[in-house]
C-alpha cells in the first residue's frame, strides 16, 4: 500500500497504522504531532489509527525559528 | 523591582522573549538563551527530518523555558491554524505566535489572512499572539479578536533596521488593553530598550543575537537593554526642551 509521508511516497506492508508510519521518521517519545490528510490525530490514537491507500501524513516537529 | 509581565493570566520577570532561528548551533544557542534571561522562547514547526541530531526542544526542557511554537512559513489563515493545531498536539501548548505573511521578499504579515486566523484559532480556544504590521487599527482589530498580545514589528523580520516608526508603535500602546510586545527589527541593544521607552511590554528577538558576532554577549546586551529601557519608561522621562535648563543654580 502506498501513502505520502512528509512529501515522499512510502510503500506499508503489514502494520499499517499511523504510529508505524511516523515510526519510520522518528522515535521521539514527545515533540512530534501527525496529520492524515490535513487532520491532526492525537498521539494517543496513533495505534488505533489504519492509514488508508493514497493517504497523505504530514509529521512535524519543533525546529529553530522565530 | 517586582514589575512582572503578564500575558493571558501567566506571569514572566523577564520581558525579553527570544527566537531560537539562525543560531550556528545548539551549544551557540543555549549559551544565549541562558545570558538573555529569557522565560519564553519560540520556536518554528517542520517537519520531522530523521538525520537531525539534538533539539532545541531538549535546551528549553533544560532550561525550564516555556516554548512559544510559531506558524513561521505560513502564507493562508487555513495553514497558520493547521499548523497551530499540530503544535498544540506536539507541544502541549495552546499558546502560539501566529505569523501568517504575505511575501517572502518582506515577510510582513498579510493583515487580512492574520486577523482571520487569529479569529478562528480564538475560537479553537488557543492563546493567540499575533504577529502583527505596525499598524493601529490593525493592532485594535486583533485586540478585539480576543488575542492575548498584540506583536508589531519594528521592521522586516531580520532585518535589523530598528523602529521605523516609532509613532505607531507608541499610538498602538496608548489604545491597547493586552500587552504590545515589539516582534522584529531589532538590530542592537539600543533598539530594544526604546522599544521599552515607548511603552512596550516586551520584546521578541533573534537574528540580532543569534546572528551577532558574540551571541552570548549580545543576549546579555539584550537583557540588560529591555530591562534598562522598562525602567526608564516606569521612571518617565523629561520633556524635550528647544533651549537649555539650567541644571546648576543661577544664583549664589
Amino acid at each position: 500500500m502506498q501513502v505520502t509521508i512528509n512529501g515522499r511516497p512510502h510503500q506499508l506492508t503489514g502494520d499499517v497504522s499511523l504510529a508505524h508510519a511516523v515510526a519510520l521518521l522518528t522515535s521521539a517519545p514527545a515533540g512530534v504531532a501527525a496529520a492524515v490528510n490535513g487532520t491532526v490525530v492525537r498521539r494517543a490514537s496513533w495505534d488505533t489509527t489504519p492509514l488508508a491507500e493514497g493517504d497523505d501524513v504530514e509529521v512535524l516537529t519543533a525546529v529553530q525559528g522565530g | 523591582m517586582d514589575d512582572p509581565l503578564l500575558i493571558a493570566g501567566e506571569k514572566f520577570t523577564s520581558r525579553l522573549i527570544m527566537g531560537t532561528g539562525g543560531a550556528p548551533s545548539l551549544d551557540v544557542l543555549d549559551r544565549a538563551l541562558v545570558a538573555s534571561g529569557t522565560e519564553l522562547t519560540t520556536v518554528a514547526m517542520r517537519r520531522v527530518d530523521p538525520a537531525s541530531t539534538g533539539s532545541v526542544l531538549s535546551i528549553l526542557a533544560d532550561r525550564g523555558i516555556r516554548v512559544l511554537p510559531n506558524t513561521a512559513g505560513c502564507y493562508t489563515a487555513t495553514e497558520a491554524v493547521r499548523v497551530a493545531a499540530m503544535a498544540r498536539e506536539a507541544l502541549g501548548t495552546s499558546w502560539v505566535k501566529l505569523e501568517v505573511i504575505a511575501d517572502e521578499r518582506t515577510l510582513l504579515p498579510d493583515p487580512v489572512e492574520l486577523l482571520t486566523a487569529a479569529d478562528r484559532l480564538v475560537a479553537d480556544g488557543f492563546t493567540v499572539l499575533p504577529y502583527t504590521n505596525d499598524d493601529p487599527v490593525l493592532a485594535r482589530r486583533l485586540e478585539q479578536a480576543g488575542c492575548a498580545a498584540v506583536m508589531p514589528l519594528g521592521a522586516p523580520i531580520g532585518s535589523g533596521l530598528g523602529i521605523r516608526n516609532p509613532h505607531n508603535i507608541e499610538l498602538i500602546v496608548e489604545s491597547a488593553g493586552v500587552p504590545v510586545i515589539l516582534d522584529a527589527g531589532i538590530g542592537t541593544a539600543s533598539d530594544a530598550a526604546i522599544a521599552m521607552e515607548l511603552g512596550c511590554a516586551a520584546v521578541l528577538l533573534a537574528t540580532s543575537v543569534t546572528r551577532a558576532r558574540s551571541p552570548e554577549l549580545m543576549a546579555e546586551a539584550m537583557r540588560l537593554a529591555v530591562a534598562a529601557g522598562r525602567q526608564a519608561f516606569l521612571a518617565g522621562r523629561v520633556p524635550r526642551r528647544h533651549l537649555a535648563l539650567a541644571s546648576s543654580p543661577p544664583a549664589g
